[in-house]
């Protein structure tokens, strides 16, 4: 009789999203589905306000990336108050605005590789929950967990010092900033008091590397094999092709490394991408629309990112590009799990990035925001720690919003994230008597290599607490198991 | 001294509350000497396994799921916190109160401008997906809350010492420049 499995990840009792799987008589995955649960309503509830609202307003919907959803709403509205696409920005105005974004994706990138997935490299997959958490990193390796704790601490201090608070800060307005960096601030993170400066910061990133590289060395098939799926890749990138996460250009690739879109203006970007609705789950499917659905969709994120762009523009990270991409022969890279070694590529760029906008005394002037020409559309499109995130707003006469369109990064990943469900499912757990936990926090390994933020509770602080429901065809549960 | 056991949830937020815990740094590590974690995102520990000291709401409600969590939480609970706006008022996600739902779902799922041809008006419809209230509302609308700790997200500061008054039995002093309602 045909089953089917149910693991939700924060499930039915804590929200945001749920796995089923379905299995056929012969015990074969047939279908699976990521779920996600969880619906706001937000493109119509901020019609109305005041657009210069948008930046404070938008970035409540994710406490964990917030800085990403506050710089794009800012860049959509410099278009609107005819400041340029954020190249338009005086220098202090955009390079408050970087550091910002560094530091975000700084402690963001630390946040999901120490407290979420490390516990996995550590103790392994299949190892017992009771200690494969962060918790556990804290009793068992605590130098480790130590500087996770620091790095985040770190990033965290950055945007406090340039977005004016933490977590939902207000640094940002339309066409500039409100706060330059004072000299004492700057003397803080670049020479705090050790582990709190910059120069350790890019130490301990290396190290961070050095401990990820080491564990793929012993567990080459694991690594290379799960969940590895030709795919196309999108992100913005700098005009001439180095990465640039708060600025660029969109470009995608193919699965051999064949550009499919290149060098478009974000402006456009409605153009050239469309979302499919499906019954099952809130979030959208994003595809390019001259491919149309089937072949169109792509992954977005760390690893999209070093597959399209051509260098990194720091020393330290720009080596270990050069490493990454010899793996595959200067091929994209398709493997899921290699998102973690590229995730801790960028946080080794943004510590460097850091520390380079850190001695620009640029950062110390005045001039912090420029208006120009009024116009109704803006669109803005950042590269957030998850990948590309696109906010698109219109606005009335009274300097009303009438329409907003929002693509978030793990939205663009719902596809890949789906396709890594379903390869690790049947990998798993095709022909399989019993699932076992082991099985079913694999899946979770791959849904938590795209870092995905909409099930934010289900991933932020460890691990996902998880149910399984054997049910028949006619719904009925016939076991159950909690993990 | 026991260990005091702590439970937390996200219900209709945005993380930036639990964020806000991680925001007290170091003292994660003298967190974890002073209490057990139990249900919640931060272990694997999916049911309640035994009686709960302290329980810590984030994010109002704004579909049945959340409705039933919260239940739950209070009925294993000795001691609730409704932490942040969002769980105290309803939030940000509150804004669409005063909207009717279809017009929310319109919006994103046939109105949108990069929706795809979507001829058949499809809008999330699922056995899987739960039920959307007409509203969100604050916790303490649906269940009795014992402490409310304001701003959005709440300041790291500020839960550190409400916690560790609660965990000790200690006297709270809050200085003005804690409590924010931002
Ligand atoms: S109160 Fe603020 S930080 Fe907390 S969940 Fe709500 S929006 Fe997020």
């Amino acid at each position: 009789m045909p089953k089917k499995i149910t693991i939700e990840p924060v499930t039915r009792v804590e929200g945001h999203g749920k796995v089923t799987i379905q299995i056929d008589d012969a015990g074969q995955v047939r279908e699976t589905r990521l779920h996600i649960v969880e619906f706001r309503g937000f493109e119509r509830f901020v019609q109305g306000r005041p657009y210069w609202e948008a930046p404070v307003l938008v970035q409540r919907l994710c406490g964990i990336c917030p800085v990403s959803h506050h710089l794009a709403a800012a860049k959509a509205l410099d278009v609107i108050v005819g400041a340029g696409t954020g190249l338009g920005l005086t220098a202090v105005g955009e390079k408050m605005r970087r550091l910002m974004h560094y530091g975000q994706i700084f402690q963001s990138h630390v946040l999901h590789f120490f407290h979420l997935s490390s516990p996995d490299f550590l103790f392994g997959i299949d190892a017992d929950p009771a200690i494969r958490n962060i918790i556990g990193v804290v009793m068992h390796h605590k130098d480790l967990a130590v500087q996770g704790v620091m790095m985040r601490k770190y990033g965290q201090e950055i945007i406090k010092y340039t977005a004016g608070k933490k977590i939902h800060g207000t640094g940002a307005i339309p066409g500039g900033i409100n706060k330059n960096l004072s000299i004492e601030e700057r003397d803080i993170l670049l020479h705090g008091a050790d582990p709190l400066n910059a120069d350790k910061m890019v130490e301990w990133s290396v190290g961070a590397l050095a401990f990820f590289k080491a564990y793929h060395k012993n567990n080459k098939t694991l690594v290379d094999t799960f969940a590895e799926f030709p795919s196309n890749h999108l992100s913005i990138v700098r005009a001439d092709g180095a990465m640039d996460l708060y600025n660029g250009v969109l470009r995608a690739v193919d699965t051999e490394g064949t550009r499919i879109l290149d060098d478009v203006d974000c402006q456009d970007y409605d153009k050239y991408i469309e979302e499919e609705v499906r019954s099952w789950s809130y979030m959208k499917f994003p595809y390019l629309k001259h491919l149309g659905k089937e072949n169109g969709w792509y992954r977005v994120g760390p690893l999209a990112r070093l597959n399209t762009c051509d260098f990194i523009p720091t020393p330290l990270a720009q080596r270990e590009f050069e490493e990454f991409k010899a793996y595959t022969h200067g091929k994209p890279n398709n493997m899921t799990l290699h998102y973690h070694w590229a995730r801790l590529i960028e946080t080794l760029h943004a510590a460097e990035e850091i520390k380079n906008l850190l001695i620009d005394t640029d950062l110390q002037k005045e001039d912090l925001v420029v208006k120009g020409k009024k116009s109704h559309r803006g669109v803005g499109v950042i590269e957030a720690p998850r990948g590309t995130l696109f906010h698109h707003y219109e606005i009335n006469d009274n300097d009303q919003i009438t329409l907003a369109n929002l693509i978030v990064s793990t939205t663009n990943n719902n596809q890949p994230m789906n396709l890594a469900v379903n390869h690790t499912a049947k990998s798993f757990m095709n022909g399989q008597k019993e699932i076992t936990e082991g099985m079913m926090n694999a899946v979770e390994v791959a849904i938590r290599a795209y870092d995905p933020c909409l099930s934010c509770a289900t991933h932020a602080l460890g691990q996902m607490p998880l149910e399984m429901t054997l049910v028949n065809e006619n719904n009925e549960i016939i076991d159950c198991k909690t993990k | 001294m026991e260990k005091k056991i702590i439970a937390t949830t996200s219900l209709a937020g945005c993380f930036g509350c639990h964020m806000s815990v991680l925001d007290i740094d170091e003292r994660i590590l003298d967190l974890i000497e002073l209490v057990e974690f139990n249900k919640s995102p931060v272990d694997d520990i999916k049911t309640f396994t035994k009686p709960v000291d302290i329980g810590i709401i984030e994010g109002g409600c704004c579909n049945s799921e959340n409705v039933e969590v919260l239940r739950s939480f209070r009925k294993n609970c000795k001691i609730l916190i409704s932490l942040g706006e969002c769980a105290i008022m309803g939030g940000l996600p509150a804004l669409r109160n005063g909207i009717p739902i279809e017009e929310c779902l319109n919006e994103a799922y046939i109105n949108g401008p990069t929706v795809g041809l979507n001829t058949q008006h499809i809008l999330p419809n699922d056995d899987e997906l739960p039920m959307l209230l007409d509203k969100v509302y604050p916790c303490h609308e649906i269940v009795k809350i014992d402490y409310y700790l304001p701003g959005c997200p709440p300041r790291a500061d500020l839960i550190w010492e409400a916690l560790v008054a609660l965990i000790t039995g200690s006297k709270l002093d809050l200085p003005y420049e804690v409590i924010k309602f931002d």
